[in-house]
């Protein structure tokens, strides 16, 4: 091998030293341990936060769409001048199906040429063995809907997650089961205040009260003993402040929920309670205009009117007048709840309620413990290693520790570059990485070893002993490259960390234990005299 | 400096003996996992609350005990930390079963610990340092989970074995490692350690390591078979082994002794990860000499007695260019 050769491979290893070093600090402004701590992403487990994954009940976002569009059907049936027809919800356990029955057989066609309406596009239509009509969401239909609502609901996580200020959240789907949501945040460890803000009020409807208030359930089933329509849903709440808990019959479909809501501000009303200001989108207040004029204290039909939070009744009003977009909330909040609900309100309503399954936090200062003494282990581990690796192949030993150090900066690097996120199990990885590191240089100078016992030259030993490894280090190296790529695409979380460390390690070792120390083993030679001997 | 050369031990003609040593300890890890403390799960897997304090003094178990009754928090099992010396920390982990953790009532147990604690525990200033709730939902899929990416990445290793090697390397590799993982986890039946999301980060290090120190030792022996083909397959084995020992001895010695000092000097919250380092890395060491190797020769031999030539792998033409 000649020496140009040889510069020019000890510049390129130079080269990827600067590289992965500037992936490692980046450009350095600060301090040294700074700039690190801004180049490499640490996982929760070692700087501390809030981790959580909350499942989203899509199912529900489903049922309004479909309360929704029973309402408007009854409506369009009305305009079509059929009377008689029932229009409803008959199974809870299918939230997508809506069953029309009664319809007078004179009116079955223009009924179906209603259905069939462009409106209702997105439902199947089939005759029920009784003679009913029903109309089921398509699959397809119910697919797109509920991908839509997991979107819509990480959206809107993410924007009350920028009102707390975090730095660096994580939200986005979760791997491991359908409909999950993944929010990671960095730096916070009350996981309960969190939790208020993400679901506090998960979602907020107006809807019309058809009945009560009743004192508890058996009140209102005796007062409806033909049971509680179709169309309608039983409610517990508080009607006003401090009232005890009561039951009302509600209006199934609402008349305006949460995403109809533009603005909402704290307020306070004429008594000096805290309330919230709103206003409603165009479409909503047209909606609302309607309804309102419809059921005010001077219409021929007048009615009252339900804030729902959350499927509790937080207020129950008589409507005074028509109102269009603008209107207010009193439901006995205290400031703190108004300015919380009037955010929620603002940043719009999740589609669908939420429920918690993991819930994990790790205080800041645990996670400087673990850093600290993980640290403090690796580097003692690692410089007895590389002080054994010294002492027992003597001038070899320094190719090994020189590998090893390499090895390490090129995996921080990469680290660096990916934004990949360094875990505790991640830290597995690299004990791994430094094993098998500090594996293949073993072999190949124990491989040296052999082929000089059996009379070969330096230069001869050192190729064969080269080749031969090669087989072995490449072998075990692709075994665990494979694995961890499957960890990789099949795991999530802990597993992922490892695979990831994992695989960028084992990849700068092929550098660092085959290429590097070769080339300072030729380097070593070549400015020897031939047949000198060996420091292995 | 040289430990080893030159060394010519019967490997192979012990095989009873490490039959044996395997034996019994997968056997008591398998009672302890079946009839004792079965595969301890942490909050990660079963699911439940846990919750991690930190006091400023030595907590009183009794006190704190006491302050979870007077609120009605009656399941909660409290337990003291000890860093790996052994020397008692003043920190506690108070655990609430999976009752606690319901996918609707997610946060209720935490509440109800911190302000028992609040309200009814005098002895000193406490901090709340880590907390885990962990619904049953989700501790099924995790688990779920990291059982199947295991077995995926153990069924592709074994392919690249077999196409690499022969199907029999891969499998007895596999056999292998599956021998350390049962060991393993059944040390952690047998001390009574939780297995949490950081082990099963450990088990995968030293499936990962078994599989590799595996992989060195039938490099060797595909390497010996190419050279002398005539040389008896168990007397061939065991030269491999013997010529690979330093390589295994020191490799393996340094490995440990870095899990050793993670295991030592890492702090409470690896010390289930590195234990499993530490039992992973000696039986890995051992169950490439004394569980895959023996299983190779064993195949092979089986297959002379049905008069098949032995699957030899074929070495020049799979050779990796150097």
């Amino acid at each position: 091998m000649g020496n140009k050769n040889l510069a020019a491979k000890t510049a390129f290893i130079a080269g990827v030293l600067l590289v992965f070093c500037f992936g490692i600090v980046g450009i350095p402004h600060g301090g040294l341990v700074e700039s690190i701590k801004r180049q490499i992403n640490l996982g929760l487990d070692l700087k501390g936060g809030v981790h959580l994954v909350l499942e989203v009940h899509v199912a529900e976002a489903v049922g309004s769409e479909t309360d929704r569009a029973a309402a408007q059907l009854e409506s369009d049936f009305q305009k079509a001048g059929i009377t008689g027809a029932t229009v409803g919800k008959t199974d809870p356990a299918h939230p997508e199906v809506i069953t029309v029955s009664g319809i007078p057989s004179t009116k079955v066609a223009d009924a179906r040429s209603v259905m069939n309406g462009n409106d209702y596009a997105s439902y199947d239509l089939a005759t029920t063995t009784e003679g009913n009509t029903t109309l089921t969401m398509k699959p397809g239909a119910i697919r797109d809907l509920e991908a839509r609502t997991l979107d819509t609901s990480i959206e809107t996580i993410r924007a009350r997650i920028d009102k707390l200020g975090v730095t660096e959240p994580e939200i986005q789907k979760y791997g491991l089961g359908a409909n999950e949501i993944l929010v990671e945040l960095p730096g916070l460890s009350d996981p309960g205040r969190v939790e208020d803000v993400i679901q506090s009020t998960a979602k907020l409807s107006i809807h019309e009260v058809a009945g009560g208030p009743y004192n508890s359930e058996q009140d209102a089933m005796q007062a409806n003993p033909a049971g509680v329509p179709l169309d309608s849903i039983l409610l517990h709440g508080q009607g006003t402040e401090g009232a005890p808990d009561q039951v009302w019959l509600l209006k199934r479909a609402s008349v305006v929920e949460g995403t109809d809501f533009r603005d909402a501000r704290p307020s306070t009303d004429q008594n000096g309670r805290p309330n919230i200001n709103f206003t409603l989108t165009t479409d909503a207040g047209d909606r609302f205009y309607k309804y309102t004029s419809a059921h005010s204290k001077t219409s021929s039909n007048p009615g009252s009117m339900a804030i729902v939070l959350d499927n509790k009744v937080r207020e129950v009003a008589a409507i005074d007048s028509a109102i269009r977009d603008n209107g207010e909330i009193t439901g006995g909040f205290t400031q703190q709840q108004a300015q919380d609900l009037s955010l929620m309100l603002r940043t719009g309503a999740l589609p669908a309620s939420i429920s918690y399954l993991e819930t994990r936090t790790v205080g800041p200062s645990l996670g400087a413990a673990s850093i600290h003494s993980g640290v403090v282990a690796a580097v003692g581990g690692m410089l007895a290693v590389m002080i054994f690796m010294l002492i027992y192949y003597k001038g070899a030993g320094i190719n090994a520790d020189v590998a090893l150090f390499l090895n390490l900066v090129i995996l921080l690097g990469f680290m660096g570059f990916s934004g990949s996120t360094l875990t505790l199990p991640g830290i597995a990885g690299v004990i791994l990485t430094i094993g098998m590191g500090v594996d293949s240089n073993v072999l190949v100078f124990e491989r040296i070893r052999e082929e000089l016992r059996a009379g070969k030259t330096a230069a001869i030993a050192v190729q064969q002993g080269f080749a031969h490894a090669w087989t072995t280090i490449f072998d075990t190296h692709v075994t665990t490259i494979v694995s961890a790529a499957i960890l990789f695409l099949f795991g999530s979380g802990p597993v992922k960390g490892f695979a990831v460390t994992l695989v960028f390690g084992l990849l700068a070792n092929l550098f660092t234990a085959v290429f590097v120390s070769r080339v300072i083993f030729d380097a070593h030679l070549a400015n020897k005299p031939r047949g000198a001997e060996l420091s292995i | 400096m040289e430990f080893f050369r030159d060394t010519h031990i019967d490997w192979l003609g012990k095989k009873w003996y490490f039959l044996g040593f395997s034996l019994i300890f997968s056997v008591a890890g398998l009672l302890s996992i079946f009839f004792w403390h079965h595969i301890p799960l942490g909050v990660d897997f079963k699911g439940g609350t846990q919750i991690r304090v930190s006091f400023t003094q030595t907590p009183n178990e009794d006190h704190i005990r006491h302050a979870m009754d007077m609120a009605g928090v009656h399941q909660a099992t409290i337990q003291r930390i000890s860093d790996p010396s052994g020397k008692a920390a003043n920190k506690v982990i108070i655990a609430l079963p999976i009752s606690s953790a319901s996918d609707t009532a997610h946060d209720v147990g935490r509440e109800r610990v911190e302000s028992a604690l609040a309200a009814n525990y005098h002895d000193s200033e406490f901090n709340v340092e880590q907390v885990e709730i962990v619904g049953p939902t989700a501790g099924k899929q995790l688990q779920h989970q990291a059982e199947w990416a295991t077995l995926y990445s153990l069924i592709g290793m074994l392919v690249y074995l077999w196409f690499r090697f022969e199907l029999i390397y891969g499998v007895a590799a596999v056999v292998a490692v599956f021998h350390d993982t049962l060991i393993t986890i059944g040390a952690f039946s047998l001390t009574n350690q939780d297995i949490t999301l950081t082990v099963i980060a450990a088990i995968l290090t030293l499936i990962g390591y078994s599989m590799n120190d595996t992989i060195v030792v039938f490099d060797r022996i595909r390497e010996n078979l190419g050279v002398s083909r005539r040389e008896p397959l168990h007397d061939l084995v065991n030269r491999s082994i013997n010529q690979t020992l330093s390589r295994t001895v020191i490799s393996s010695g340094l490995t440990f002794l870095t899990v050793l000092s993670l295991y030592l000097f890492g702090g409470e919250v690896l010390h289930g990860f590195s234990f499993a380092l530490v039992v992973g890395i000696l039986i890995g060491t051992y169950s490439s000499i004394a569980v895959a190797a023996p299983m190779l020769v064993a195949y092979q031999e089986w297959r002379g007695k049905r008069g098949k030539t032995a699957a030899l792998p074929a070495v020049a033409k799979k050779r990796a260019k150097a």
